[in-house]
């Protein structure tokens, strides 16, 4: 177990980085706690398995350092570092059994029959892969082998961190759930530090108690799953999280209060100082959007059936905002006015939340 | 080979090509067979003589020699070739300038005229004044491969290492370089030293690759001609004459269309019984 | 040991060419000079050899009916194998299975048990000393191979793009020709290459099928080296000259050699 610290961490694939372009990953400092299951969410190409690779050791950054405790592990490669990884597709020894498999990483260190023997056992009966143990790796189906890659992770008793890279691409649906809630109990259970790079948000949200956003080598927000839905810090978060995503009005600052096509509108946090020229907007998600008796005046377009609620499609001119009705509750017509939640109504300057930054 | 339609009329567009290697080999072929129970006296007149020619081929010693020879050399060949196109294979970077370089130079004498080989390789060895037949004499060696059988096989060997090598380099590579890089990965995480990568990882991963290599070269040598007789004649006297010269030499040069047409039976049901054993023993194991 | 790793294809390299070197060395001398010194390199350098092949019909014409065989089988077989290949990959029919194993046996077939019947056989329909006579024989070893490769290839494309192009009204031909052979550029490349590289190094069979006017280049220099003795810088000349076609060629192709020797079912 260990805590992870990246200090002042940034990361360029070319030789010359010179403008900001160039970082695949930039500047930022991040710590996983001791013990925590982490998820690191974002879409293609944002960085997260470049982060990730850096901190299995697999990658060196170009500037900055990594910590494991109060150990400066940057020049380590990935054996030294104790940590384990379970990769997008199974890597799995095709030609050994499961046994042989689990127990290759203790054979490797020198570790005795016995003892090699007890663990092996011990985690294929974590694993439920106790029956399988003589069969041929090659044999089994995905999901098994990704239970096998993660078995070897586990055997290691002085294992750092696991860290998961989109583990579930090639597992069928049905047995995704399954494989989730498996991970999810071995956490419970081993209390390892993990770290889970996604890019689909319900494995992130069920999966994390602290969730990493990022785009474009940029960590966007960190914080629980409550967090990043009640509170993005940054537009993107507010609509890659969530479906459908938040709704994104441009606004006015005037007279004290941000303005949405002249309504007024009040927001979580009373905007103290509104920067110059900066492009504003609202954000509210459609969960915290309602129909009232007054407010803003919009037209309903469409709506879409999704099961226990409702997605109501309405337009105010051009711009249409989105909001969730219960699948019982009666809706208006053609015409209706909408009130936004103020405690979960946000006012974003250049993409960013006013009122916090992140470090 | 899955998700395909029935289709009977797709027979036309494999017609074609029926045709064309029917005509190739199932009308030669036919030809053999009949030279080969047959007797003639040269004035298109044919006596038929069952299965003379057979037996005597099968139990002339000439035939078990040649036989013999071929055995011999292919199964020096397949154990230089293989081990050798794989080193070389593993021992070349993955990818970059580098690699292309390599494979492109190495690529070359695939692509030489069998007769130019072997050619190049006789005055390559001419013991006065090739490079190499003059290096070993000046060496203190006594070699001359147009006297001496074992020198001659020497050059032989090394001919034929020096062709067909690179086969087995490109095909080992191109397993190699389908391999992906998480399986390396995983393999440092787990601790694992260079020869338990190649034992659990590469190798496996390589036997498709390395049985089309084996059977390739396997079937190739056993039947090769061009570049051994332009290299050695068959000699000295018959100490180089594999099947494929020695057929010759019976079919064209002396025109005993009988026994060639026999042997030359013979000799192709040699080569589809190895291959099929080849084959069949390894995809034993191959989950189907 | 990381250092020397490289050291293994290295020499493996001065290995392979070694050889091509000596015999570049000899074709830049006079015969004279070969059989009367030894030396690495010319002592009186000299073109008199290339020029001789250069301008003597009888050696350019070699070269000539050399590749004019290749060039034709290359077309012929990939030409033929595309359909086949095809079928092979999209449809099941009476026997396919069978009559595929039966095209790659032919792989399988010692040239030299073909040598008199073919002679017999291409005479008797009055082929005898013609390209096309050893093209169409080349036929029967290169065309499984283009299918095998073709077929493997295309199996990698998803039926998909067949079916779309059916449903929006493509007649069969046009589907073939527009749509799907771009598709697998690369795998005709591949068949390609290889068709041209077993055309253009299998001696026994062209040989034997010509005399004179459709003669190889290989069966000059085996003339010459029989008839007017041991022309040795000649045939050095001549040899080298050989070379060029292969180098050309793998050059063109020096970026897919990788993938291509991968024949996409590797």
């Amino acid at each position: 177990m260990a805590r992870i610290s990246l200090k002042n961490l940034r990361h360029s694939y070319g030789p010359d980085p010179a403008a900001e372009s160039d970082w695949a990953l930039k500047r930022f400092e991040l710590t996983f706690e001791d013990g925590s299951a982490n998820a690191l969410l974002g879409p293609s190409g944002c960085g997260k398995t470049t982060l990730l690779n850096i901190i299995s050791g697999l990658l060196r950054p170009s500037e900055g350092s990594v910590w494991f405790d109060d150990r400066d592990v940057t020049s380590l490669g990935p054996d030294a570092r104790d940590i384990a990884q379970v990769f997008q597709f199974p890597v799995v020894y095709d030609t050994m059994s499961v046994y042989d498999n689990l127990a290759f990483p203790l054979r490797n260190r020198g570790v005795p029959a016995d003892a090699v023997d007890r663990r092996v056992r011990e985690i294929a009966g974590m694993l439920d892969l106790e029956d399988t143990l003589d069969r041929r790796a090659s044999g089994l189906t995905a999901d098994g082998k990704q239970k096998i890659s993660l078995g070897r992770g586990l055997v290691r008793s002085d294992v750092n961190v696991i860290m998961f890279d989109e583990p579930l691409t090639v597992i069928d649906p049905q047995l995704k759930w399954r494989l989730r809630s498996k991970l999810k109990e071995l956490h419970r259970r081993l209390g390892i530090t993990m770290i889970y790079v996604t890019h689909d948000q319900t494995e992130a949200l069920t999966f994390a108690d602290r969730v990493i956003v990022m785009n474009e080598g940029v960590v966007v927000q960190a914080g629980t799953p409550v967090d990043l839905f009640e509170r993005p810090q940054h537009t993107f978060v507010g609509h890659f999280i969530g479906s459908p995503g938040m709704n994104l009005l441009p606004a006015t600052f005037d007279g004290g209060v941000a303005r949405f096509a002249g309504h007024a509108v009040q927001t979580a946090i009373a905007p103290g100082m509104v920067p110059a020229g900066a492009q504003l907007q609202i954000g509210v998600r459609p969960e915290f959007v309602s129909f009232a008796g007054t407010g803003i005046p919009v037209d309903i377009e469409k709506v879409a059936d999704a099961g226990r609620f409702r997605v109501v499609e309405t337009r105010h001119g051009q711009f249409s905002i989105r909001l969730l009705v219960g699948e019982d509750m009666p809706l208006p017509s053609e015409r209706a006015c909408l009130r936004f939640d103020p405690t979960f109504t946000h006012l974003y300057a250049d993409g960013w939340r006013l009122g916090e930054r992140p470090g | 080979m899955s998700g395909r339609t029935p289709n009977q009329k797709a027979w036309f567009l494999v017609l074609p090509v029926v045709v064309l290697v029917a005509f190739n080999a199932v009308i030669p072929l036919m030809t053999v067979v009949n030279y080969s129970v047959q007797e003639t006296f040269g004035d298109n007149q044919f006596f038929f003589e069952g299965v003379t020619w057979f037996e005597q081929i099968l139990h002339s010693s000439r035939f078990h020699d040649a036989l013999q020879r071929q055995l011999l050399f292919t199964a020096i060949v397949l154990a230089i070739e293989i081990p050798l196109g794989v080193a070389i294979a593993l021992a070349m970077p993955r990818r970059g300038p580098w690699a292309s370089t390599c494979l492109v130079l190495m690529a070359m004498p695939l692509l030489i005229p069998w007769n130019v080989v072997g050619a190049m390789w006789n005055i390559f060895a001419l013991p006065d004044i090739g490079l190499l037949g003059y290096s070993l004499n000046a060496l203190g060696f006594d070699y001359n491969f147009t006297r001496q059988p074992l020198s001659a096989w020497s050059t032989l060997i090394a001919m034929d290492v020096w062709h067909w090598t690179s086969l087995v380099v490109l095909l080992a590579y191109a397993g190699l370089s389908a391999i992906p890089n998480a399986f390396y990965e995983a393999a440092k995480i787990d601790g694992a030293s260079a020869w338990a990568v190649f034992c659990y990882i590469q190798l496996p991963k390589m036997k498709r690759v390395l049985m089309i290599a084996v059977l390739l070269r396997f079937m190739d040598s056993f039947m090769i001609y061009t570049e051994a007789i332009v290299l050695t004649g068959g000699g000295p006297g018959n100490a180089t004459s594999l099947l494929s010269i020695d057929l010759v030499k019976i079919a064209l040069g002396q025109f005993d269309l009988g026994p060639a047409a026999a042997m030359s039976l013979i000799y192709f049901l040699i080569i589809l019984l190895l291959s099929w054993i080849f084959y069949a023993v390894m995809t034993r194991d191959e989950p189907q | 040991m990381r250092r020397i790793r490289w050291l293994v294809p290295a020499l493996y390299i001065v290995f392979v060419l070694l050889p091509i070197y000596w015999l570049l060395n000899m074709s830049f001398k006079t015969t004279n000079e070969i059989l009367g010194s030894f030396t690495l390199w010319p002592g009186h350098f000299t073109l008199e050899n290339y020029r001789t092949i250069l301008t003597d019909p009888t050696w350019y014409t070699g070269y000539l009916n050399s590749l004019a065989y290749v060039l034709m089988n290359t077309v012929i077989s990939v030409t033929l194998a595309l359909p086949a290949a095809y079928a092979f990959s999209r449809y099941r029919f009476m026997g396919d299975k069978h009559l595929f194993f039966w095209l790659l046996s032919n792989r399988m077939a010692p040239p030299a048990v073909f040598a008199l019947p073919f002679f017999q056989l291409y005479s008797a329909i009055g082929l005898f000393d013609t390209h096309i006579a050893v093209a169409l024989a080349h036929c029967l070893f290169n065309i499984p191979l283009a299918v095998w490769i073709l077929e493997g290839f295309m199996s990698g494309v998803p039926k998909e793009l067949d079916e779309t192009a059916f449903v929006d009204g493509y007649p069969f031909w046009r589907f073939f020709i527009r749509i799907f052979i771009p598709t697998i550029a690369a795998g005709i490349g591949v068949a390609a290459f290889f068709c041209f590289m077993f055309s253009w190094v299998e001696l026994l069979l062209a040989k034997t099928l010509t005399a004179v006017v459709a003669k190889p280049i290989a069966a000059v220099m085996t003339r010459t080296a029989s008839t007017s003795g041991y022309e040795l810088g000649l045939l050095a000349a001549a040899g080298a000259l050989t070379i060029i076609p292969g180098a050309f060629v793998i050059y063109f192709v020096r970026n897919y050699i990788a993938k291509g020797f991968a024949l996409g079912r590797v």
